[in-house]
């Protein structure tokens, strides 16, 4: 680096993270090419900060990364073994809470959730299965919603609103019976304006909205986190996970 | 007609839209209109409201979803939720609960056949020194026995209306048992606004500060500073929002005080407004509190024709304040300052990512003061009466009186104002508690106190609370009151949080298992693990306190659960004679032949 603008820095694992007014931990750690494991944030939308992956501590308290706000003289610890087997329980407690069948799952392997699993190194999902009754919505032309794989993670709900301009998502019930809703009064995909083509329809970093026809084209063996670690994957900008279409 | 075909909805609705403008913000006031027309909120009123407000389908069903006392599917015309707080529960609201439906042939949280009426539980509804208790559309039944239910079965099958029903049923005591400065003085409206006007607004601010008055809600923030950062905070405006939604089980301390002493707390509101330049304040009144609504509009009624609200008040030119009271829906979560602000803008309660704090970001993301009903009368005292008179009281680091809310096991239930320090010996004799064994200091999300610790002091240095104070007696079953509160949590988390929406449910699950005698020592440090996580990477206050009761279980009393423990490390979750519940259900039968052990 040059001679630059003095900037101001927060300390990420000893490392020293520089940052403008207005960003968020996360934020500066992405642009530094710091990785802090993440599930429901994604820098193109508003920051939601409910998986609670990216918790990190701060000075000694835990806060959350995405919606933190960075300030001067933060020292930040994230990669320790602590808060990683704090956040293996979260990747835990999303795999029992809902249904996911990961060998049968047309997104294994494209799954973030599956590969912050690896990436945590989780072994078993640990805690009793909920074994949810959840449906699976095949009305829409293009697009299935398998709610069993859905995390509550919003990107659909955030990306439909803010991209697509259409808020075909939202979220209804409240505690374990929070759960994803559509924007027609049948409650069916099918009856929405929703299209193969909006920005909602790429970002789910589950199974849970699964584009048709597209099933297993790219082989198990060949998919984004089959290579890669989501570390790697979710610090690469643009290219997501998101499967083609055409 | 079937419940779901609506052709009149538009006509239907018009009134209510009528009456609430079509603001975004006033969602849950007209949802919980329809869920009063329709007794619940069908999808064509969703889409309806929805085209009105102009806000997507999606929002409308979010909200409805939500709160406890809206519905998506029909509760029947008349809903019968029995209080489950665990002072219910000792008083025998289950059983109660099972009567009731054995009676009328219902199953709990069942619409009956003919849309008449359904019966489940609910959250505690504030009335433990005088349950059982239980809401009728939303109205407080207390002192719950069979005599009382057969006399509502019967009303319920004549269909009388719930207003016509005997007040007999309805009547709510305030029982104060003991009196400190805040309750047994007189006060006489508009003096502390008086007092602040001829002082002036900053020096009222130094004796709020000289006062050391902390916050009554939980968290004991100091309230000058509050009002210090909010005063400073620019915004188009400002607001003073008083908490009423005392929805910690085991607290009706505000209940009471909003019932005899509203002026007190519209005072301490109004001395609140002038200081931090406030000119509308808002009212969170909990839904199970619906029966105090009509008192306290009426106060507000007197107060502004007697010129202590509304414009130029006491005469002072530009000095323009009033306060509007809203409605909650049965929701713990919605007494957290930012899910209440959520819930005052009309959306579901789900607490804000902070910061920024509502002090510069709040209602409508404008500068706003939250402050607990106790708080409010507090800072009316010390407006009138001096911040070195108030810090007399009490300790140096917790100063005043405290107000607490006692039941449980002991003879006089009621309402106790102490100065703070007062230990729990002395207290559990006042309220004649016979053979305490323990005490749940602050509702679940306190401390779970044993007999050992009862010299401790209530106090923000030791032993702080929000107001409840419930007795257990020696042979209390103390898993089966931390299994309360499991569920208590497990039913009242928002779901926005994995590490809370989820360990809830893992916490329920593993205390139940516990109860039923399937658990082993694993299960003990599976608890452990999953309180750990909720205290460490939970979004707000409900899920790091979530664990609370059951880790103070394992720490203080092993008693109460070793003997249910199985002999072996791991017993899998799986329950032959659980599975069997349903088979048990649909025969109707309970007999030993039914059951695998
Ligand atoms: C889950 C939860 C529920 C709460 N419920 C209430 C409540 O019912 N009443 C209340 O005054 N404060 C409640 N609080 C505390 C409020 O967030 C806030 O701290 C308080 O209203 C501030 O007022 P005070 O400073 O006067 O205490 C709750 C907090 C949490 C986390
Ligand atoms: S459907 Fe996918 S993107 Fe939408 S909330 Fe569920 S997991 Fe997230
Ligand atoms: S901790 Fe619980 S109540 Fe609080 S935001 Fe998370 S899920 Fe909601
Ligand atoms: S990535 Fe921050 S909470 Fe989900
Ligand atoms: S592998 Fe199917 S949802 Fe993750």
């Amino acid at each position: 680096m040059g001679a630059l603008v003095m900037s101001k820095a927060i300390t990420i694992d000893g490392k020293s993270v520089s940052f403008i007014d207005g960003q968020t931990i996360m934020d500066a750690a992405l642009a530094a090419g710091v990785y802090i494991p993440h599930l429901c944030h994604n820098p193109e939308f508003e920051p939601h900060g409910n998986c609670k992956l990216c918790i990190v501590s701060v000075n000694g308290r835990n806060m959350t990364a995405c919606t933190m706000p960075a300030a001067e003289d933060m020292v930040v610890a994230s990669n320790t073994p602590e808060l990683d087997s704090d956040r293996q329980a979260l990747v835990q407690m999303l795999f029992v809470e809902g249904n996911h069948i990961c060998p049968a799952c047309e997104a294994s392997g494209n799954c973030q959730l599956q590969a912050a699993a690896y990436y945590l190194k989780m072994l078993s999902p640990h805690f009793m299965h909920f074994y949810p009754p959840r449906e699976v919505d095949a009305s829409h032309p293009d697009i299935f919603l398998d709610l069993n794989r859905c995390i509550l993670c919003e990107l659909c709900v955030r990306a439909s609103r803010e991209v697509d301009g259409k808020n075909v998502f939202g979220i209804s019930g409240r505690g374990i019976g929070t759960h994803l809703v559509v924007n027609a009064a049948s409650g069916r995909l099918g009856d929405t304006n929703f299209a193969v083509t909006d920005r909602a329809a790429q970002v789910c970093p589950t199974g849970a909205i699964l584009i048709k026809r597209q099933g297993y084209k790219i082989p198990i063996g060949q998919r984004t986190f089959d290579h890669k670690k989501i570390s790697e994957v979710q610090m690469e900008p643009v290219k997501r996970t998101e499967p083609e279409h055409e | 007609m079937e419940p779901h075909e609506f052709p009149h909805i538009e006509q239907q609705l018009a009134p209510v839209f009528e009456r609430h403008g079509c603001e975004a913000n006033q969602l849950l006031k007209i949802l919980r209109e329809v869920q009063e027309i329709f007794h619940f909120v069908p999808p064509a009123a969703i889409t309806c409201v929805a085209s009105h407000l102009g806000v997507p389908r999606t929002q409308v069903e979010g909200v409805a979803g939500f709160y406890f006392f809206l519905s998506l599917k029909s509760v029947g015309k008349y809903r019968l939720l029995f209080s489950d707080n665990v002072t219910d529960q000792m008083q025998g609201n289950p059983e109660l609960m099972q009567y009731f439906c054995h009676k009328l042939w219902l199953e709990p949280g069942k619409v009956s056949e003919d849309n008449l009426l359904s019966v489940d539980s609910t959250s505690c509804t504030g009335m433990c020194d005088q349950g059982p208790a239980a809401l009728v559309n939303g109205w407080p039944l207390t002192n719950l026995d069979r005599d009382r239910l057969d006399l509502i079965a019967e009303l319920i099958h004549d269909k009388k209306p719930v207003c016509d029903w005997p007040s007999m049923l309805f009547e709510v005591k305030d029982n104060i048992r003991r009196a400190g400065t805040l309750l047994g003085e007189p006060f006489k409206p508009g003096a502390a606004i008086r007092a602040t006007l001829d002082r002036g607004s900053a020096a009222t601010l130094m004796e709020m500060e000289a006062s050391g008055l902390r916050g009554r809600g939980g968290a004991g923030f100091s309230v000058a500073r509050k009002w210090s950062l909010c005063r400073a905070a620019a915004g188009d405006h400002h607001y003073i929002v008083c908490n009423a939604d005392e929805g910690e089980p085991g607290t009706f301390k505000d209940r009471v005080l909003l019932n005899s002493y509203a002026d007190l707390i519209c005072e301490g509101m109004t001395v609140g407004a002038r200081i931090v330049g406030a000119t509308q304040g808002f009212l969170y009144l909990r839904g199970e509190y619906r029966h105090l609504l009509k008192k306290l509009e009426e106060v507000l009624a007197r107060r502004r024709a007697t010129g202590l609200l509304g414009r130029s008040i006491l005469g002072e030119t530009g000095f323009d304040f009033d306060i509007e009271i809203h409605l909650g829906a049965g929701s713990y979560i919605c007494g957290e300052e930012s899910a209440l602000i959520e819930s005052l803008e009309g959306k579901r309660g789900r607490p804000r990512n902070r910061p920024p704090f509502p002090v510069t970001h709040g209602y409508l993301d404008q500068p706003t003061v939250v402050d607990n009903v106790e708080t409010l009368a507090c800072a009316a005292r010390i407006a009138l009466q001096g911040g070195e008179w108030f810090a007399a009281i009490g300790t140096t680091q917790s100063t005043g009186s405290k107000i607490l809310s006692i039941a449980g096991d002991c003879a006089r239930p009621g309402i106790y104002e102490y100065p703070f320090g007062i230990t729990l010996h002395e207290i559990l004799g006042d309220c004649g508690a016979e053979d305490p064994y323990a005490v749940q200091v602050s509702g679940p999300s306190g401390t779970l106190v044993s007999s050992k610790e009862f010299d401790r002091r209530i106090s923000f240095e030791d032993l702080p609370t929000a107001g409840a104070f419930t007795v257990f007696k020696r042979g209390r079953d103390i898993l089966q009151v931390v299994q309360n509160f499991a569920h208590f949590f497990a039913h009242e988390s928002c779901g926005f949080c994995t590490p809370c929406r989820v360990g809830t449910q893992l916490q329920k699950k593993i205390v139940d298992k516990i109860t039923h005698g399937h658990g082993t020592v694993y299960d003990l440090e599976e608890l452990k693990h999953v309180g750990h996580i909720m205290q460490s990477m939970s979004h707000c206050g409900l899920g790091h306190t979530a664990a609370n009761p059951v880790l103070d279980m394992l720490e203080k009393f092993p008693d109460a659960y070793e003997h249910k423990l199985k002999n072996f490390a791991f017993e899998p979750v799986f329950d032959l004679d659980g599975a069997l519940e349903t088979a048990r259900n649909i025969t109707g039968r309970d007999d030993a032949w039914a059951h695998l052990s």
